[in-house]
Formats: structure tokens, sequence, C-alpha cells
């Protein structure tokens, strides 16, 4: 039996894998898989386990311990390298997200093995891996390669493309004895953000971005109320979370974060190198600005030279329309 | 209180990048270099630290080649007591594995109690130091922190991590690591006195047999450095705003089928 790449599980802390793993495991099974499930979990479900294995893992290794929650990259790394040393994957892949691209540095550092962070492409090279990340402010791509296995990768989100889930496809469970290392650090407590009721910043398909154009913090309701309708995320540009207008969660771009989503638009946002750091690989790009020369327009996909006062409104209702059909 | 900061220089986001001959590496000709910017966030909480405490030292510690020292004497300006740069040829192509081991030496012989570095240098972005550091010396680490304070007795950190939803609170006993973001804290400006006393301040250059570490090859090599794919052509849609808007959806839905 080939060795096995394995797809760390990043699950919404209830028991059932986020959709970022459908790419993952689908990305494992498009270089040759076998693709393997490793799941670090207080509590798993039984239908997020039917889940992994319709998106195509053949096995789903569960390691379900008190211990992985609140999550603590000590903890994690340990019992990944301990899996990984009796089993041999030829890869250990994750999605981005703020626990993996801890725990998976961490791990490759116990593994004593190379990690390219942020993957936004794979090949199979010979008898290697070859990775393509975005660098230098996304000006350029780099592509690395490992000295030995396990190859470990975290893969940008909205990037690879998904598995399509089957219903009726299983995957065999396996429940080997975790190591669990004394944990260091203590949790205090977790502070939940206010929901917007938006999807999360990095996981959204669709984001709508303001900047500067916005004019002030009170106006981003009129771009929340678009998310509504179209289910996007709502962020902003540097300019307008340096003004203070929307907290630093949201910022996209350079010092911010990084997002490539399905569908981007820009509303009052110039397109500084910063800003374009963060979105540039997003699939459709949408540009709305008075200004004709503001740089995103030489990135976007479709631009409408225009006030985005005027603009917003009329394209939510004709977003309405459009899926209310 | 003892406090080292890792940092990194870098290209500044404006300046154009060209491939090098070789093509495996930037062509430095031209290229107007800078402190990371989340490592400012990082010079900056731990300069804070240090006066919160009225007392302490923090150390600046760069690994990179005889350039870097320029970004050594800007932290040393911000405030920071001395600098140790990691200069050797043999660390040219160093992964994130290797710069972690490199600075988890240094910080063998300087035993500080806190470590602070940026969340991420924004050359390579890669983002993994922090966390190897914390995994070679067995500390515990905390990444993209919002804030933190330092107990009274310098015994522990309690920290506030970014997580997706929300932050979450540790108390991390220390020695520690932990990685500073954007929203940590406003990094100053060197003060002309700032820039005047760091040119007096020590910058110790250390090689790899100084710290006792073998010369290994990286575990991830750069194979090639490649230009972007262009994106297709845009356009931009005339018509008034009605006109405009109706026609962007349909050639969402159509043509994208982005939506």
């Amino acid at each position: 039996m080939a060795n096995a790449i394995w797809c760390v599980v990043e699950d919404d802390r209830k028991g059932m894998p986020k959709k970022v793993m459908a790419e993952v495991i689908g990305e494992a099974a498009r270089l040759g898989g076998p693709a393997e499930a490793v799941w670090l979990t207080d509590t798993a479900r039984d239908e997020g386990l039917k889940q992994l294995a319709g998106w195509g893992a053949t096995k789903v290794w569960l390691l379900e311990n008190a211990a992985f929650a609140p999550y603590r990259s000590e903890v994690w790394a340990a019992a990944l390298a301990e899996l990984a040393t009796a089993q041999s994957p030829k890869a250990i892949f994750g999605p981005v997200t703020s626990r993996q691209r801890e725990a998976l540095a961490r791990l490759a550092a116990r593994l004593g093995v190379g990690i390219s962070a942020d993957s936004v492409a794979f090949s199979i090279e010979g008898e290697g891996l070859v990775a393509t990340r975005p660098v230098y402010a996304g000006k350029l791509l780099s592509k690395v390669t490992w000295g030995k296995q396990p190859w470990v990768a975290t893969l940008r989100p909205n990037v690879f493309r998904p598995a399509e889930s089957q219903a009726g496809k299983t995957a065999a469970v396996e429940r080997p004895s975790a190591k669990i290392a004394n944990a260091q650090m203590k949790f205090i407590e977790r502070r939940e953000e206010v929901s917007t009721g938006l999807p999360e910043l990095t996981e959204a398909e669709i984001v709508i971005s303001g900047g500067r154009g916005m004019k002030g913090p009170e106006n981003y309701v009129i771009l929340e109320a678009m998310g509504k309708v179209i289910g996007a995320a709502v962020g902003a540009s540097r300019a307008a979370v340096d003004a203070g207008w929307r907290p630093h969660r949201f910022q996209i771009g350079q010092t911010g974060r990084t997002i490539s989503p399905k569908l981007y638009m820009g509303f009052g946002v110039s397109g500084a190198i910063q800003h374009l750091a963060g979105m540039r690989t997003s699939k459709v790009i949408v540009a709305v600005n008075k200004d004709p020369e503001a740089p995103i327009f030489k990135i976007a996909d479709y631009g409408i030279v225009a006030d985005l006062f005027e603009v917003v409104p009329a394209l939510t209702e004709e977003f309405k329309r459009l899926l209310e059909k | 209180m003892k406090i080292l900061v890792a940092i990194k220089q870098v290209p500044d986001t404006a300046t154009q990048v060209k491939i090098g001959a070789g093509g495996k590496a930037i062509d430095p000709a031209g290229i107007t270099w800078i402190v990371s910017p989340y490592d400012e966030f990082a010079v900056e909480e731990a300069l804070r630290i240090k006066e919160k405490r009225g007392q302490g030292e923090v150390v600046a510690v760069c690994l990179g080649p005889d350039r870097a020292k320029e970004a050594l004497r800007s932290c040393l300006a911000m405030g920071c007591d001395r600098g140790i740069h990691l200069n050797d040829p043999a660390w040219v192509a160093a992964d994130t594995l290797t710069t972690a081991r490199a600075l988890a030496a240094v910080i063998k012989q300087e035993q500080p109690q806190l470590v602070l570095c940026g969340r991420q240098a924004i050359d390579d972005d890669m983002g993994a130091v922090t966390a190897q550091l914390a995994e070679v010396l067995g500390w515990p680490c905390a990444a993209w922190i919002m804030e933190e304070s330092v107990d009274a007795d310098a015994k522990s950190i309690r920290a506030a991590r970014q997580m997706e939803g929300g932050l979450e609170v540790f108390d991390l006993p220390l020695p520690a690591v932990i990685s500073a973001q954007k929203g940590l804290n406003e990094p100053r400006y060197p003060t002309l006195k700032g820039i005047m006393g760091a040119k007096k301040k020590e910058i110790k250059d250390l090689k790899a047999g100084d710290l006792g570490l073998p010369t290994e090859p990286p575990q991830l090599s750069v194979v090639a450095l490649e230009a972007l794919p262009p994106r297709p052509a845009g356009r931009v849609i005339p018509g008034d705003v009605p006109t405009a808007v109706k026609e962007l959806v349909r050639a969402l839905r159509e043509e994208a089928k982005a939506i």
C-alpha cells in the first residue's frame, strides 16, 4: 500500500469538518492519494466522519481527546508527530487556518522536515512534490520542494478544486491511542466576536470590500446589506482600517488577511499594492471606483467607474431580483 | 527582564522585484530594504514591556547578509539595547527550520525570558519561524497576538491570540515565544536622538560555527521563481449606473458564473 497523503481536519469545534476540507482531500486525491483524514478533536460527530468519507478520505485517523480543545500547538504537534512517525505518510496537508498554520509548522520542526505554507498549487515531479506559493506581496510565485518526506504543507482556501461529496462512500475509522503532551499553556477564556451573521473573511466564497471611498464607518451597513443578500463576507482596505472605520480583523491585504474568493468586489478601493497582495488570487474581481485611474482597474475583470453610493444600492437590488428568481 | 526580538530585513512592499540570474532569488539591484512590518510590532511591544517594568534589556536578532545590519540599526534606533547579526554564507538559502535552529542556538546563549517575532515576514510570507522556534526550544507559543501582559514576577505572560471568530486568552509560563501582528500596538518612529545613539550600540556578528551549528542543506528549497501568469484583460462597463449594474450582474451570472 502506497504511503498516504494526510489531510489534517479543520473543524467547526462542534464535531463537523469545515468545507475547506473538501479542497484539501480533493487535492490529495488528485495527487494520487490515498487521501486519509487525521482528525484531532475533543468531540467528533458520526456525520462528520461520514462527510470526510463522502469527500473521498479512504481512512480517518480519529484522535478524540479532551486535551485537543482548546487548541494548543504543543499538544497537536506532539500527537501528530507520534502518529506520523508510526505511519510514515508521504505528505501532511492542512488548510491555512489559525490553528494549522501554527500546528503544522511546529510539526515540521519536530519531524525535521520542510513546510510550504500557503501553497496554491502542487505537482508531482519525478519522485518529489513541488509546491507553488505566492511571495513578495504576491508579485512572484515561488516553486519549492522538500529534502525528504513527509512533505508538510498548508493550502490556501478557495484555490483548490473541492472534491464533490458522494453519499454512501465509507472510510475505515482508526482510533489510535494518542500521545498527549503536558500542555504548558493554560486556557483562560475565549472572547467571541460579535457575529455579523456573515461568513468569515478567509472562508467566504464571495467577499465585498470597502476602501477609503466609503467615507466613514457608518456607511459599511450598505455593504453588509449586500453581503446578506449574496452570502458574502465584508472586508476593508488598510486605509479604511487605519482610519479606524473597521476592526483590524477585517483588513484585506498585507498586514491583514489573505483571501482568494470566487468573487471579490471592491467599492471605493484604490488597489494599493498592499491590498492587491491579499486578494490578487481571487477568481473574479469587480472594481467600483469614481477614479478611472485607480490601480485596481488594472487587475479587475469588471469595472464600473461611478459613485459607489449609487452603485451599491442598485447592485443589491439587482442581486435580490436575480436570486429571488 | 531580558527580551529577544527576532527580525527580518525584507524588500519594501512598494519596491519592484525582478527575478535574478539563476532564477531562484530576486535581483537585489535597486531594492529598498526595510524591517518587515510585523517585526516592528514585535520590537514595539518588547520596548513597551521593558518601559512598563522600568528595567530590562531588549536584544534584536537578525539572520541575513551584510545589508541586514541596517535593519538591526533601525531596531536599535527604535530603542533596542543591542543587536546580534547572524551572518554566514551558509545561511543564504536558509529555510524556516534552519532559521529557527539558528535563533534557538542564540536564545540558548542569551537566555531571554521572552522571545517576540512578527507573525510572518512579508518577503516569503511563510509564517512558520515562531512555531518552529518554540518547538526547537520546547517552549509554549502563542501566534498572532492582539494583547499581552507579563505578570509582576515575570513568571508568565497572558496573551490573547486571534482565531477565527474570536480571541483566545492563555497564560504561558515564561520563557515563551509570541508573535506580534497589526492591532497589537502602533510602532514608534525612531527619534533623531535614537538614530544617533544607535550608531554607538553594539551589534555582534555570529556565524554558524560560533553557535556550534552544523551546516546542513535546507529541508525546503526553492526550485524556481516565476512571474505571475497574466490575468485575462478586464473591461470597464459603460453606461449610466442602472444600465451598468444590470450588465454587471448579467456578466457575473452568465460569463463569470460567479454568482
